[in-house]
């Protein structure tokens, strides 16, 4: 894959807003008229991206190993949150994958999962913090690294949430993107290695309007030794909302129900 | 890191006659209870099959809580038994399980909630009785400065929710019996926060919830 990157020059006075097409690079199959923005985010970093109803989120695995930390919220009330027991146990699963959808605590469907390249996204296994990171790698701080600085996911996420007035508290169990998290019959976890591959695709399509706070630090069960997490592709695009024959609405009922429920917000 | 997770039992030599508190937790009723760092507290499934959802609060700092994944985590898998340590969302070790005649607790299920019993189950279960008004209700009657986000994956003991190799959630039949204890020991100052579940539309409770004993010994 092409090296992608947003130039670090400062953009000209006559063409201020630089939004070169990046989701070409990696989403190339997204209708052009249809997507809003794209963005690549480097190894480690964390950002947060309020999204509307009936927009999606393409993400794109850019290099292999690549983890990407999710916290989705609701816009309009940021008490009402992604629930991960009560996403799980709804579709009796213990791992992520196209057809499922993401429930809040409120039991609504928060996004669904309409593309997935890899079938295994993990809901179980927690977040990289500063303890862990100082504990499993070498010291990378800006004064050495600049902006290949070591990054950790937790309190990567909780200064997104900060943006948003949450504090370290609401910090919810997040869905790691592109990780795969087995668990044996004596309850052990098995991390899978290179699980996610250059070009691996999930895609959520927004249920309700979203605040999704993530972070590209790697998952904390990781063994790799040296702290080289891969960069994510994003492209947001209108898809619309979820249709009467959708394949997430019917791939349970308790999907259905969930969906119902958003879409009782909307009418 | 990681630790085997099968079944541990482990008896414990500590008499009822001696605990400082003992009080039954009714049928489908909250809890909360404030333990000590060194007490050592003990639930009792006294008729078997039920599940209780409990959750555990630093009493400071405000906002520190028992998380599911930090537990998880440390012990590198997803059952608690005899040993487990259960994690704060900063790292912290809250409780140590010393003994546990059950065997197996269960992580993932959750707490139920009027909203998360439509879902499962049919719109029409809204109005039946759930855990997490229990949570609520006993928070706002305590008023210690914990409400609905601090409503954190909580655990279910007693409860038994196997994970396939598959990546599949089961809702198994309890592994508990009238009288399958769990003791921990808290590792610091905390909040117990517990519903004794009044879930009728699964077997966490045998489809008929019963009394629960909590007893602290110091």
């Amino acid at each position: 894959m092409k090296t992608l990157v947003h130039t670090l020059d400062n953009p000209p006075a006559s063409a201020p807003v630089d939004t070169p097409a990046l989701w070409r690079e990696f989403a190339p199959t997204l209708p052009a008229d249809a997507v809003i923005w794209s963005d690549i985010v480097p190894g480690g970093c964390h950002g947060a991206r309020l999204l509307r109803r009936g927009t999606s989120l393409r993400m794109v695995a850019l290099d292999a190993s690549a983890n990407f930390s999710l916290v989705p919220y609701a816009a309009a009330d940021l008490l009402e949150r992604y629930n991960m027991p009560d996403t799980l146990k709804a579709q009796h699963t213990a791992h992520l994958t196209r057809g499922h959808v993401l429930m809040s605590d409120m039991g609504r469907a928060m996004a669904s999962i309409t593309e997935d390249t890899l079938g295994w996204h993990d809901p179980l296994g927690a977040l990289l913090d500063e303890a862990l990171l100082a504990a499993k790698y070498p010291a990378q701080r800006y004064a050495t690294h600049r902006n290949a600085m070591a990054r950790a996911g937790r309190e990567g996420l909780q200064v997104e949430l900060a943006k948003f007035g949450l504090a370290p508290r609401d910090l919810i169990a997040p869905v790691n993107a592109f990780s795969k998290v087995q668990v044996d019959l004596e309850g052990r976890f098995q991390f899978a290695e290179r699980h996610a591959k250059p070009g691996s695709t999930l895609e959520l399509r927004c249920e309700m309007d979203l605040l999704l706070a993530y972070s590209s630090a790697p998952h904390p069960l990781d063994p790799a030794p040296v702290y080289a997490p891969g960069r994510i592709g994003l492209a947001a695009w209108h898809s619309g909302t979820a249709p009467a024959d959708d394949f997430c609405r019917s791939f349970r009922p308790e999907n259905a129900r969930a969906l119902h429920n958003t879409e009782l917000l909307y009418l | 890191m990681s630790q085997a997770t099968a079944f541990r039992i482990q008896e414990s030599l500590l008499d009822p006659a001696d605990a400082v508190h003992d009080h039954t937790v009714p049928a489908g009723e909250p809890c909360l209870l404030a333990i000590q760092a060194g007490q050592t507290l003990r639930l009792v499934d006294l008729d078997g099959n039920q599940a209780i959802d409990a959750l555990f609060y630093a009493q400071a700092p405000l906002g520190e809580r028992y998380s599911a994944t930090n537990t998880m985590l440390a012990q590198g898998g997803i059952y608690l038994t005899t040993g487990s340590v259960l994690m704060s969302n900063t790292g912290r070790k809250m409780a140590t399980l010393v003994a546990d005649t059950c065997g197996r607790h269960d992580t993932l299920g959750g707490a139920c909630s009027t909203e998360s019993n439509q879902v499962r189950y049919a719109l029409g279960k809204r109005h039946m009785h759930a855990c997490r008004d229990n949570f609520l209700s006993a928070l706002l009657a305590a008023d210690i400065g914990l409400g609905k986000r601090d409503l954190a994956p909580n655990i279910n003991f007693f409860m038994n929710v196997p994970v396939t190799p598959e990546g599949g959630l089961k809702f198994d039949d309890g592994v508990s019996a009238p009288g399958k204890y769990v003791e921990l020991r808290a590792e610091i100052d905390l909040w117990l926060l517990i519903s004794n579940c009044p879930q009728l539309n699964n077997p966490c409770n045998g489809y008929d919830p019963t009394p629960a004993q909590v007893l602290v010994w110091s």
